[in-house]
């Protein structure tokens, strides 16, 4: 009887300690799980928490739109009112791309008014249209003041490209070029001023280098 | 003219109303950041923001941010100074410029090119939409114009591009388009011509900086006429484009 207890009791604390074992040693592995976890964590976490402000939603005002009229002078056939549309990628505070479309008008010569001979242009030839793309350069950028309190800011700057001019029947290889003032009257509106030189080769009266210069203003916004 | 009154007055209340919308904050980091009046390193300095104080970015012009301080003030802040800024949870604000690595992961790109065609004068716009790093698709609008006559051509085309993350990257290009040849009236008046044509070419796309690549090709075309004596062009070109 008293064998069969002691063999009891001796199990007991046989059992108890295997569990003890097994259960410190599940916890310690647990521990190291854990700490492995840890380290791992420190290794990834800084690519986590690199997570960079949305760039892209702050609004960007590289882009601009604008319209123009004025006046375009077509040497030998007078000089007429123009209008037109620009579009504007500004690449550096200092350089930027422009394309640009214009129409206008042109009064017969001097030699049709005075001989009174039949017009020389029929009447959709009478219409001059040109293109261009170009590259723009804010030379001297600033600001204008207006009395004591108001500031706004400007530039001056040149401009220079190749396009297209169609003008009696004819398309011409066009370089352009010229200076402008852009005044901001808030961050996205400006106001132009615009002069340019258009130069192409014309052939209707034996070959001649045209120099059509054009004059023009107009407003901007920028997006 | 009502219609269009209100159209305009919509659109300066929108606009008026954006000023009240809630902008990202991010606290200067470095020792101070300087408020420029204007978008450009010429613009002077009028205040200065230090350490640990929050700005709103409004809005990004070029390289220049325009900030708000907590007392209200206004002005234009560099990149180089935005970039030691951090956001409201801390961390590092990457307003980094697009680099090389842009390039290769690109979707649309934009570009004016020019050269000779057929040794004339041409001009070429043209957009294109990357599908995959390696192939895009691409049209384009040109004009020629000589002596004798001016063409548009308008071209269709798929181009491969197998080292897309060079800098120097070479180019494959297999189109079809057509041609419409109008004679100088100034010579005798012939029919407008318009045919088909087909064309394959070799370039190169250089990443030059920021957005902007250089670009240069050599195409072939052949036209297919109506009277099936097909004619054969070769144009030369070269010129700039952005990508986006």
């Amino acid at each position: 009887m008293e064998g069969r207890l002691r063999v009891l009791f001796l199990t007991t604390i046989l059992l108890g300690t295997c569990m003890l074992l097994v259960s410190s040693m599940a916890w310690s592995a647990d521990t190291a799980t854990s700490g492995d976890d840890a380290a791992q964590q420190q290794v990834i976490q800084p690519q986590i928490e690199r997570r960079t402000l949305d760039v892209d939603a702050i609004d960007t005002e590289d882009f601009e739109i604008a319209i123009f009229s004025g006046l375009y002078s077509t040497e030998d056939f007078g000089t007429n009112m123009v209008i037109g549309a620009r579009a504007a990628y500004h690449v550096t505070e200092g350089i930027f791309f422009e394309a640009a479309y214009a129409k206008t008008d042109t009064s017969e010569t001097i030699y049709e008014r005075g001989t009174g001979s039949p017009p020389l242009l029929s009447d959709s030839d009478t219409i001059l249209t040109y293109y261009n793309m170009s590259l723009g350069y804010n030379l001297l950028p600033g600001e204008a003041f207006i009395g004591k309190g108001w500031a706004f800011n400007s530039a001056l700057y040149i401009i220079g490209g190749v396009g297209n001019t169609r003008f009696a029947g004819d398309n011409r290889f066009t370089v352009n070029f010229g200076a402008g003032y852009r005044f901001l009257a808030t961050d996205w509106l400006a106001i132009h001023l615009d002069m340019r030189n258009h130069i192409f080769k014309m052939d209707l009266f034996g070959e001649k280098t045209m120099n059509n210069l054009e004059m023009t203003g107009g407003f901007s916004i920028f997006f | 003219m009502r219609v269009g009154l209100f159209v305009v007055l919509l659109l300066v209340v929108t606009l008026v109303n954006a000023d009240d919308d809630v902008y990202p904050e991010v606290k200067v980091a470095d020792s101070y950041i300087e408020l420029h009046t204007g978008p450009g390193a010429g613009y002077p300095v009028f205040h200065v923001v230090d350490r640990g104080d929050y700005v709103e970015v409004i809005k990004r012009k070029t390289d220049w941010f325009k900030v708000r301080t907590a007392k209200g003030k206004t002005g234009w802040v560099s990149r180089i100074q935005m970039e030691k800024t951090l956001t409201s949870s801390g961390e590092v604000a990457a307003f980094a410029d697009p680099g090389l690595g842009d390039f290769s992961k690109r979707r649309w790109e934009m570009g004016l090119v020019g050269g000779t065609f057929n040794g004339e004068t041409v001009m070429t716009v043209y957009g294109a939409y990357a599908l995959s790093a390696n192939l895009s698709v691409e049209i384009s609008a040109s004009q020629v114009t000589s002596d004798f006559s001016s063409s548009d051509l308008v071209n269709f085309n798929v181009l491969s591009q197998p080292f897309s993350k060079w800098r120097y990257s070479p180019f494959f290009t297999l189109g079809i388009g057509q041609i419409t040849t109008s004679p100088s009236v100034t010579l005798i008046q012939v029919e407008d011509s318009q045919d088909l044509i087909a064309h394959m070419g070799v370039g190169i796309k250089i990443y030059l900086t920021r957005r902007f690549i250089f670009r240069a090709e050599y195409k072939n075309y052949v036209g297919f006429t109506s009277n099936d004596d097909n004619k054969e062009f070769e144009e030369w070109k070269a010129g700039f484009a952005f990508f986006f």
